[in-house]
């Protein structure tokens, strides 16, 4: 323990408790005790005092009882002999007239977490469990837990199931609540406690005499029961209907839960519950206490998944409050951009530009990002506000403004030419934006005059440049830019290839640069053909943007930790770890610019599979098919993805003979590519997904799920193992 | 279900530590203060996880209350409890800070041993745990009735005009017997708290008002009572009545304790108020305002060269603000909040009076313009000018939005009242009743 002079410390509390002066003295003798456990709590080994507390605890005082039991407890495990004598002191306890005394000693000697405990505490149990005072009952019930939590791989003792499941039938509520409880831990591996019929109606009539958390842990062991029949599905649900609108938060959203599980098969019902609890949803966005207002926001996001109006006439609800934390803005922002239509993009748009200039960067760049996505929709307007923001000349606000830029450029064309003459005037962008001005100077050189200019500033000033994404960015826009506008751009073109073949030290650059050389050397046609793609994707923001899900996507993880953390926390979900699977470095290899590639996979008795880009698939196909087939596997793939730009993603998935169909923009978490290939008559269909980063202790890995039609296993491990390899060379090269 | 509850210090130090069901080990403490520390702003700090072990947390008081679960429980739940446990921590120790928790851990421990068992909450209704909780609360602070300087903060007024300072609410609820007089009394406040945004020509964009009637009772116990209202008061958009003069809210919620059996007609909430502090009703009240803003602010936003030819320039904000509250109330602790332009060096400033104080703020960006009391009516300029080197025209773009933070004592914004407090005649021994009516800013903004 890092506390100084600790030991000294010991001796002397140990000499005080001993002392029979200090034991004579009720209060000083409590003081001491006191002492202990402060000690005890702020991290101190007082074990050592373990005798003196047992003698402590023989005593009328239940508040010096109840300090002493706390210390017993903490240090039973440690001290196993010891313990053993206080239980006589417990048991006589057990049996005093004073109830609290009963349920006290109870309570704390089941506690105790040592080793032959059991054969102690069942006896004290099985009495408490028929004591008149619910007091003893409530602590008994939970006793039973407690024993079966000592020795888990014993047999389940029946007599007390039974004897469980009759005091569901107590009169006291709290008992009620906790035989569920102890039931659910018994029974954990027969799938927990049985809802019947007639548990569900007896809970169910209890309801409103439990105190508001007996109710939401009611309302959840409700969940897994099913109505027989219509109509008790609806006593049930008219039944529960008040509590839709408790004032208990977690009594409202439990309800709510319940309503969207059992009501499954009744949209309208469904419907009808989420409006009624859109109040108190509303109101915990509002409350005083930033964390439920935290979790408030997220539970509306998730509930705007399905029914993105049902929150739109309350969007000014969603305006940042000055003093309110970071985390609760950025939600706030997010649920913003969902909100907006006609009649209210004016006041958000305004409301956005106001946080823009924030001290905080971070917010000031996610309220551009917020601005540019609903430039996608009504782009005339956000453009006139980023474009206004230029002016400010602060690096972070203009690094944020070019890569929204960037992405409104590829999502929406129709705005390109604005775009450009904007770009025309902010020729020094700072770092980080660097990549998204290169892009759009490379793929739209000839409308931005004075393209070739600035980029002959990033040439001149190669030497000091750092970052290898930004030089293969460079190559591949001056590769653009001299077909487009050669004569302006030849000379500098052959600078920057010379140097970067002849000087580069980074091997990805050095070989991108010949490639680029290789390709000129092919002629100015043959090279068109290869470097122009589509300069842009309008359907990929309809993919990409929300469609109303349905509300069975997300019920399941309603009022759970899921929404908070960004991501889904039930185990159900079977991810195969990807320790599971042997990573082979062979398949780093796999780059070589072969036609037709082909790969060993890891495990040596595969045969070779494969890969090959055949017709085009649309977009329209891709997601009926997408939407009709089963996932055959989900894998993770134990590293995050690529930091490196997503057309070299795209040009790298390519050149193993994976089409890559759609992605989301680079910044946005979660993120997502849809891929597809196909090999030996099968198309394999995937999608590449990475949860929210910064959500705590999620795994950061990318998951790929895998579809197929016609399924032939092997052809999806040989794809998965492509893949991997593909990433993790992109990854390492990008580290 | 609940693993283990610790309360720590902003400084981490470990205030009070219970693990209730033995999966975890005590290093979870540090663990977590570890990954709290080390989070910047824009992660969602309220669910942490670590190796399977989830953190909850809430902050009040500037402690950190945190739960740990195994399990993947109701967020509401665990944050809802959290806050109930440090709502209970505040009425048995009197007031909420490190000092209060530090010195009253053995009533914690106590607390935390009844109200959650193997993880399970139990209970939390103050009259149930006064049946079990023997130790009493150590007061941080002795409680002086006559703190006049304290006199009117939440300007408490009864009929007979006699003012409570702000503290006699502060106290444990279970103190010793025989402790000073007053000790029967109850306190009902209405507390609203308003969120405003004003566009930049003074209209009004976005008025929110999320209020609550609490009761805080010292009464050991107390039979029914029963609590007058306007009796004008309407509720939900579709009762608006023909005459202006109607109190309105969009909607409310009561404490399930409450009957409601007059409410409807008379606009009587009869309730058994418990030991401790309890809220009895919440009420919201949104996109309108029944009356004028409280503050309106006339800014002037320049731009001047001291000496043009080494571009040491400045920006001059000119603000006039003016209290549109009634001539005899007052709004405290005003304080008005101007981003500055980046890079803003220097401020000189030019008040009305030598009370109110003005301060730059580089770091944060911006310059904080205090006002300990401000009159309603009356209406304070002042001015400042800010050097900015290098200061170009967009620069003004980041001056604004302006945001205030106030408090206005013996105020509701929506004008909701209390008629009267009548305690049942059977309540023995004499009680004093205290309505006090406070109105916080909880967001003001106002575009420039």
């Amino acid at each position: 323990m890092p506390y100084f002079g600790s030991e000294e410390m010991v001796k002397e509390l140990k000499r005080a408790l001993s002392n029979p002066n200090v034991q004579a003295d009720r209060l000083r003798y409590k003081n001491y005790i006191t002492k202990v456990i402060r000690y005890m709590t702020q991290g101190l080994d007082v074990s050592a005092l373990f005798m003196d507390m047992v003698k402590a605890s023989a005593t009328v005082d239940i508040a010096q009882k109840k300090l002493v039991y706390l210390y017993m407890c903490t240090y039973a495990s440690d001290k196993p002999d010891l313990a053993l004598l206080a239980i006589n002191t417990l048991r006589k306890d057990c049996a005093d007239p004073n109830p609290m005394v009963r349920g006290l000693a109870l309570r704390n000697m089941c506690n105790f977490r040592m080793p032959g405990m059991t054969e102690y505490i069942e006896q004290p149990i099985v009495a408490g469990l028929r004591d008149k005072a619910s007091y003893v009952r409530r602590v008994a019930v939970l006793g039973c837990a407690k024993m079966h939590s000592l020795q888990p791989n014993t047999d389940i003792d029946g007599t007390i199931v039974n004897e469980l499941y009759a005091l569901l039938r107590d009169p006291d509520p709290v008992v009620v609540v906790n035989c569920l409880r102890a039931l659910e831990e018994i029974l954990k591996d027969e799938g927990g406690v049985v809802i019947n019929k007639p548990i569900a109606h007896h809970l169910l009539n209890r309801m409103k005499d439990l105190d508001s958390w007996a109710q939401s842990e009611v309302l959840t062991f409700l969940l897994r029961y099913r109505p027989r029949s219509d109509d008790e599905l609806f006593d049930i649900l008219s039944l529960l209907d008040s509590f839709l609108q408790s004032a208990h938060a977690h009594v409202a959203v439990a309800t709510l839960r319940l309503f969207l599980q059992l009501a499954s098969a009744h949209p309208a019902v469904q419907a009808d519950a989420l409006l009624c609890t859109s109040a108190p949803l509303l109101a915990t966005c509002g409350a005083a206490s930033r964390e439920l207002r935290f979790a408030g926001l997220c539970h509306v996001q998730q509930v705007m998944r399905s029914q993105p109006g049902l929150f739109g006439t309350h969007y000014k609800r969603f305006f940042c409050g000055y003093s309110e934390p970071t985390y609760i803005k950025f939600r706030k922002m997010e649920i913003l951009v969902e909100l907006v239509n006609d009649e209210n993009v004016a006041l958000v748009l305004e409301e956005l530009r106001s946080y823009c200039t924030d001290v905080s960067p971070e917010l000031a760049q996610a309220a551009i990002a917020a601005i540019g996505r609903i430039a996608q929709t009504y782009s005339e307007k956000c453009l006139d506000i980023l474009t206004g923001l230029l002016a400010l000349k602060q690096d972070h606000i203009t690094s944020a403004v070019i890569q929204m830029f960037r992405d409104l450029v590829w999502f929406c064309p129709q705005s390109t030419a604005a775009v450009c003459q904007t770009v025309e005037a902010c020729v020094d962008s700072p770092q980080d934006s660097e990549q998204a001005l290169l892009w759009l100077l490379g793929e739209h050189g000839d409308q931005i005059s004075s393209a070739p200019y600035v980029m002959e500033g990033y040439i001149d000033g190669l030497k000091t440049e750092l970052s290898s994404a930004v030089k293969m960015e460079l190559l591949t826009a001056s590769v653009k830019m001299f077909l487009c506008r050669p004569a302006e751009t030849q000379d500098m073109l052959g600078r920057l290839l010379h140097y970067c073949i002849e000087e580069e030290s980074d091997v990805c650059v050095r070989d991108r640069a010949l490639l680029c050389y290789r390709l000129l050397q092919r002629g100015v046609e043959e090279t068109r053909k290869v470097v122009t793609g589509p300069k842009s994707d309008p359907s990929m923001s309809v993919l990409t943007g929300r469609q109303e899900e349905p509300i069975s996507q997300w019920a399941s993880t309603f009022n759970t930790l899921g929404p908070l953390s960004g991501c889904d926390l039930c185990p159900q979900t079977a991810v195969i770890s990807a320790a599971d699977q042997p990573s082979s470095s062979a398949e780093k290899e796999l780059l070589p610019e072969s036609t037709d590639v082909t790969l060993s996979s890891p495990d040596d008795t595969e045969e070779e599979i494969s890969l090959s880009l055949g017709p085009p698939l649309s977009h329209e196909t891709f997601e009926k098919m997408w939407l009709d087939l089963e996932i055959l596997q989900r894998q993770t793939m134990g590293f995050p993805r690529p930091r490196t730009a997503l057309d070299t993603l795209q040009a790298a998935l390519q050149l193993v003979k994976i089409q890559t169909l759609a992605f989301t923009p680079g910044a946005t978490v979660p993120w997502k590519a849809y891929i597809y290939t196909r090999s030996t008559g099968t198309l394999i269909l995937a999608e590449l997904l990475q949860g929210d980063q910064h959500a705590p202790g999620i795994d950061e890995s990318l998951v790929v799920s895998v579809k197929q039609q016609p399924v032939n296993q092997h052809a999806i491990r040989g794809f998965v193992s492509i893949l991997k390899g593909v990433l993790q060379t992109l990854n390492v090269d990008s580290s | 279900m609940i693993s283990q509850i610790f309360i720590l210090s902003s400084k981490g130090d470990h205030l009070i530590y219970k693990d209730f069901r033995g999966e975890e080990s005590k290093d979870s403490i540090n663990v977590f203060y570890e990954m709290v520390t080390a989070l910047s702003g824009d992660q969602p700090p309220v669910v942490m996880s670590h190796k399977g072990l989830h953190f909850i947390h809430a902050r009040q008081g500037g402690l950190y209350w945190v739960a740990s679960t195994k399990t993947n429980p109701s967020p509401f739940t665990i944050i809802e409890f959290l806050n109930r446990l440090a709502a209970l921590t505040k009425d048995y120790c009197g007031s909420l800070s490190e000092k209060s928790v530090r010195m009253n851990f053995a009533l914690i421990y106590e607390l935390l041993d009844e109200m959650v068992d193997f993880g399970y909450i139990q209970t939390t209704s103050t009259d149930i745990l006064k049946n079990f909780i023997q130790t009493e609360a150590v007061s941080s602070k002795p409680f002086s009735l006559f703190d006049l300087s304290n006199v009117g903060l939440f300007g408490a007024e009864t009929q007979q005009s006699k003012v409570a300072p702000s503290v006699a609410a502060s106290r444990p609820i279970m103190s010793s017997r025989g402790e000073q007089g007053g000790k029967n009394e109850i306190f009902v406040d209405v507390i609203e708290r308003l969120s405003v945004v004003i566009g930049s020509k003074g209209v009004l964009m976005k008025a929110d008002i999320h209020g609550e009637i609490k009761i805080k009772c010292f009464l050991p116990s107390c039979s029914e009572m029963r609590i007058g209202l306007n009796e004008e008061l309407s509720i939900g958009k579709s009762q608006l009545k023909g005459y202006s003069s109607a109190v309105r809210v969009d909607e409310c919620r009561f404490h399930q304790a409450v009957k409601l059996d007059e409410f409807d007609t008379f606009r009587i909430l009869k309730v058994c108020p418990s030991q401790g502090e309890q809220t009895v009703m919440q009420y919201q009240l949104c996109d309108e305002l029944p009356c004028a803003p409280p503050f309106q602010l006339f800014p002037s936003v320049e731009k001047d060269y001291v000496n043009r030819s080494v571009n040491l320039s400045m920006v001059l904000i000119f603000l006039k603000l003016r209290c549109d509250l009634p001539p005899k109330s007052t709004a405290l602790n005003v304080s008005i909040t101007v981003p500055v332009p980046k890079g803003s060096t220097s401020m000189s400033q030019e008040l009305s009076s030598p009370d109110q104080t003005a301060e730059l703020q580089p770091k944060n960006k911006a310059l904080l313009w205090e006002i300990p009391r401000f009159p309603g009516g009356a209406q304070l300029s002042a001015l400042f000018k800010v050097d900015v080197p290098g200061l170009s025209s967009a620069s003004l773009l980041e001056v604004g939005p302006v945001s205030m933070s106030f408090e206005l004592p013996k105020q509701t914004c929506t004008g909701l009242q209390i008629r009267f407090l009548r305690l049942s005649p059977t309540q023995t021994g004499l009680s004093q009743r205290w309505v006090r009516y406070v109105t916080h800013s909880d967001s003001y903004t106002i575009r420039i």
